[in-house]
């Protein structure tokens, strides 16, 4: 690790965190892992159930072919071992959201081994994060507790929904890590299409290990932080997690293997059940499904179809575009601004395009609440706007006065050019005169200058350019101003 | 018209075709003599006004000449088989008011073959049992009686209890099973009828409520090979609703009775004849050798050495699925539930009030052998014996065509005995449980009687999807031993 690891200072030393995610991403399929009922958030609760769902009696589950391909797609995009050969086991447990008293999930054969993902780092250096595994296992159901003073409602619409659990190996050593992870993860997951990434509706869930140890020990008992729901809070509960171990070893006691929950209003976790009260799992393989066989070109078809992932995008964009790691990083990071960069960069200056993207753009998106998806200015405006600078019609700064004039109007550049009249002025005589009007209402300014006080050239400059409504190319003035003040 | 009730399914399906008598009549003489026959409960839920109905459409079609293979034929069907808007209760309490909306695969193709359903027939809870005396509906009585002791209420053996009562008793032309360790095989033995177990994988599951889902098979019951054989046709089939279901054709199984055995070389498993064994069951398995021999078959010895892990492997295995089958009946959504002031509560009571003692034995059972740290010692290798017992059968199945076996170990027994200790009854399997690990078809069928006069079944066992060849072996052992109708005409 490197001087500015992450590090917890104690009364006793300094500790070292140790972190491991488990993420749920729901996968992108219009039906269940093993129901035909449909798989949309938001419905009218218990409206997408099928007696498979409810675990009726004699009802059997069926493999979704395509939430296979979607667990496959996702390997191959962790750039993952894929099993040929795994097996759906049973997790037995009883609550009222899980109908048939056992979850379906995978156990000591999932679909997907060992992996990577590279984090992108604040000083544009990249980290791999080794990845443990991916299974294919189904949600459960959704109990409600607020709804009636005595009893729990049941909403089975998630009940049955295909998820992927995606472990990384104890890889992370700070929060910020941990954000990047899950952020880089979501970025992937995007890419490829096989989970929407959206934490607040839960279709992405993370459950977090966090041990502690002095720099170079073995590790030591880590507790698990269950069900947390956003970047900013996984990064949180791990900074309270790690602090309340700290304190716990320093204060002469031990930590033991737990699950714990995450308050965000509180800012700490708390017990949610010890080691001996875990659940006896009882795994053994789902008699109910034969082993999931991956033919080998099936694999090869679904690789065949993967699209750039945003780490080789990031290669390339620097490669062929002259971006540094940082700019190349923030614009591949979504697809759809990727592809909107490439959009307005091609043919044009590619810094000049990703510095419009990254700042004005992403400005614009921001204050109006828009995605990139439907963004105020499409690409190929934006790229209209940038070919104005190059045949110097406009000014960089004009440009940006146009460029907030197309969020505002929806118009073209051009138009509001012609509209609003905002050509630049390249015509020397008119500028010459502008230039002429300043120096005479300044000339005691003037003879300052030519005695010596040089700083007063941009005084005159700005002149000009008020003098001009701005519309005067500013290399022009620089440059007639030059002359005529020389005298 | 009582003599209705005489027919095979093959004559009272040749009968209905050339207009002898109809549907109606047919089925309303079965309702006739079902009234009579209450005191053995082969019925959980008869559904009389159903089956006119569904005469009435049958009577329809003959006209028309649109008729369907089993058009207008009356049966029972198992109570472990969903049927849309008709009480199936697993002969538990949990499921007692239980009425599915949907139809068990080979149910429905059964009534779109143009089968009449009579009722649902009882078993043993869950079809846990090999006397079907777990029934919270009741035990069922075998129509049969002993000579020795004529007074006796026998079991019909479980099971499918009710099932192989009701086609004995003429009270069904034909009946559904199920078969996890011999529930088919064991009472068609004990009630002097023809069951089958097919391949696993051959019917659908979908919609037949699980005991044991890697064992669980539905099968025919019937009064004749052939009926059998014209009952499997019609209930087979690949099902895309049931992942293990085979993606095999169905061959016509009644073609292939009358192929004879020429040539066929017909395995004796040493292992089946322990010291202990009844000597009329002996005699008889001969008896049955000498007849496929004197149709031209040769026998072969064979050696099935992990035979007497079958058992064990099996009571770990069954119960194994069933504790996570079964967790499904909570309370919560459908069947049986009994209040509680928490959710754990609910739970507890529920099912300590819906389900029976052997039930909860075999719940309790498999949750122990599937629990940390002794999923391996139990579980585990269960499974690795199970693979050697299937290899066992592949090695025979290398040297001969088929096995010849007895069915069970005894002919049926007195309601009461055998009660006291779970693995005296789970004793009555030892024949048939090592075929359902393999999940090869066995077919039993009646080959004599005991010295008190009650029917003994021989079992045939063959290679994966070949359930013609014991067809086809069954027929010659027919043909030369008779059927076995009740003796002393009961009703």
């Amino acid at each position: 690790m490197s001087d500015s690891a992450y590090r917890v200072e104690g009364q006793t030393g300094t500790w070292e965190v140790v972190i491991g995610l488990e993420v749920h991403a729901q996968v992108i399929s219009k039906a269940k892992l093993f129901s035909g009922a449909a798989a949309d958030f938001g419905a009218l609760p218990n409206s997408q159930v099928s007696f498979v769902d409810a675990a009726f009696p004699g009802m059997l589950p069926v493999i979704n072919e395509t939430c296979v391909e979607q667990a496959v797609r996702t390997g191959l995009g962790l750039k993952a071992a894929i099993n040929p050969i795994s097996v759906f086991a049973r997790k037995n447990y009883f609550y009222a959201d899980l109908p048939a008293g056992y979850q379906i999930s995978q156990y000591d054969k999932p679909i997907v081994g060992e992996g990577t993902v590279l984090l992108d780092l604040a000083d544009g250096k990249t980290r791999a994060v080794g990845i443990e595994r991916l299974h294919l296992e189904q949600d459960a159901g959704k109990s409600l507790h607020d709804q009636h003073p005595s009893k729990s409602y049941i909403d089975l619409n998630r009940a049955g929904v295909a998820l992927m659990e995606i472990v990384s190996k104890p890889d992370l050593r700070s929060p910020e890590e941990a954000g990047a992870y899950l952020r880089k993860l979501r970025s992937i997951l995007r890419y490829l299409g096989t989970c929407d990434g959206n934490m607040e509706e839960g279709s992405m869930r993370c459950d977090i290990n966090v041990s502690v140890r002095h720099p170079g020990e073995p590790l030591r008992t880590r507790c698990e932080v269950k069900n947390v729901n956003s970047v900013r809070f996984v990064m949180q509960a791990i900074e309270a997690e790690a602090t309340r171990q700290v304190e716990l070893y320093e204060s002469g006691g031990t930590v033991v293997q737990e699950t714990r929950l995450y308050d965000p209003a509180k800012g700490e976790t708390r017990s949610m059940r010890s080691k001996e009260h875990a659940h006896d799992y009882r795994y053994f393989p789902d008699p109910d499904l034969l082993p999931l066989v991956l033919a080998p070109d099936f694999v090869a078809r679904i690789k065949a179809s993967l699209p750039e992932l945003p780490d080789e995008k990031k290669e390339r964009f620097m490669r062929d575009y002259g971006l540094s790691p940082y700019d190349a990083g923030v614009l591949v990071t979504d697809r759809a601004a990727a592809d909107y960069y490439e959009a307005v960069a091609k043919g044009r200056d590619p810094k000049t395009a990703a510095n419009y993207v990254m700042g004005d753009l992403f400005g614009a998106l921001n204050r109006t609440g828009r995605t990139i998806e439907n963004p105020p200015v499409a690409a190929q405006a934006l790229g209209q706007l940038i070919d104005r600078i190059g045949d110097g019609t406009l000014s960089g700064r004009l440009a940006k006065e146009v460029f907030e004039l197309m969020v505002e109007t929806g118009k073209d550049a051009d138009a509001l050019i012609a509209e609003k009249g905002l050509k630049q002025v390249t015509d020397t005589g008119a500028i010459e005169t502008a230039i002429d009007q300043v120096m005479a209402a300044n000339a005691d300014k003037v003879a300052e200058y030519r005695s010596g006080k040089d700083k007063l050239f941009g005084f005159f400059v700005g002149q000009v350019m008020k003098a001009t409504q701005g519309k005067a190319n500013p290399a022009l003035v620089n440059d007639l101003l030059k002359r005529k003040l020389a005298g | 018209m009582t003599q209705l009730t005489d027919l095979t399914l093959a004559h009272a399906r040749l009968g209905l075709r050339n207009k002898h008598f109809s549907a109606v009549e047919l089925t309303q003489a079965y309702l006739d003599a079902m009234a009579k026959a209450k005191p053995l409960n082969a019925y959980i839920t008869e559904t009389p006004e159903l089956a006119l109905a569904q005469a009435k459409a049958a009577d329809a079609r003959l006209a028309k000449s649109e008729a369907g293979a089993l058009e207008g034929l009356p049966i029972a069907i198992k109570d472990l088989f969903c049927t849309a808007g008709v009480r199936t209760t697993a002969g538990s309490k949990i499921l007692g008011s239980f009425v599915p909306p949907y139809e068990s695969t080979v149910s429905a193709k059964l009534k779109a073959a143009g089968a009449v359903m009579l009722g649902k027939a009882n078993l043993d809870e869950f079809a846990m049992g090999s006397a079907n005396i777990t029934s919270h509906f009741g035990p069922v009585e075998n129509p049969w009686k002993s000579k020795r002791d004529p007074q006796a209420r026998l079991v019909p053996g479980g099971s499918s209890g009710g099932s192989a009562a009701a086609v004995a008793a003429k009270i069904a032309l034909a009946a559904t099973g199920t078969d996890t360790g011999g529930s088919i095989r064991q009472p068609a033995s004990f009630c002097g009828i023809v069951g089958i177990k097919p391949t696993y994988g051959r019917c659908s599951r979908y919609g037949i409520v699980a005991f044991a889902s890697s064992l669980d098979q539905a099968g025919p019951m019937a009064r004749t090979v052939e009926d059998a054989a014209l009952m499997l046709v019609a209930m087979a089939g690949h099902d895309p609703l049931d992942s293990t279901s085979a993606p095999q054709p169905v061959p016509d199984f009644a073609a292939a009775i009358n192929r004879g055995v020429q040539g066929l070389k017909v395995g004796v498993p040493k292992e089946y004849r322990p010291d202990g064994l009844d000597p009329a069951i002996a005699r008889l398995w001969d008896q049955g050798l000498e007849w496929l021999v004197a149709a031209g078959a040769k026998v072969v010895p064979v050696s099935l050495p992990h035979t007497s892990y079958a058992l064990a492997t099996y009571y770990i295995v069954a119960p194994a699925e069933a504790s996570s089958n079964l967790a499904r009946y909570d309370g919560v959504r459908f069947g049986l539930r009994v209040g509680g002031e928490t959710l754990d509560d609910l739970y507890r009571k529920t099912r300590a009030e819906g389900f029976g003692t052997e039930v909860r034995r075999r719940i309790l059972i498999g949750t122990y052998v599937l629990s940390a740290g002794y999923y391996d010692a139990y579980y585990a290798k269960a499974q690795k014996v199970r693979a050697l017992i299937a290899k066992d059968f592949r090695q025979a199945f290398d040297q001969v065509d088929c096995l010849l076996t007895p069915t069970a170990p005894s002919a049926a027994f007195a309601i009461g005995a055998n009660s006291d200790d779970p693995i005296t009854m789970y004793l009555n399997d030892v024949f048939t449980v090592p075929t359902s690990l393999a999940g090869l078809p066995g077919l039993s069928l009646p080959a004599g009687l005991s010295a008190d006069g009650l029917p003994l079944g021989l079992q045939l066992i063959g290679r994966p999807f070949d359930e013609e060849t014991l067809f086809a072996a069954a027929q010659v052992i027919e043909n030369a031993a008779g059927l076995f109708p009740v003796a002393g005409g009961r009703p």
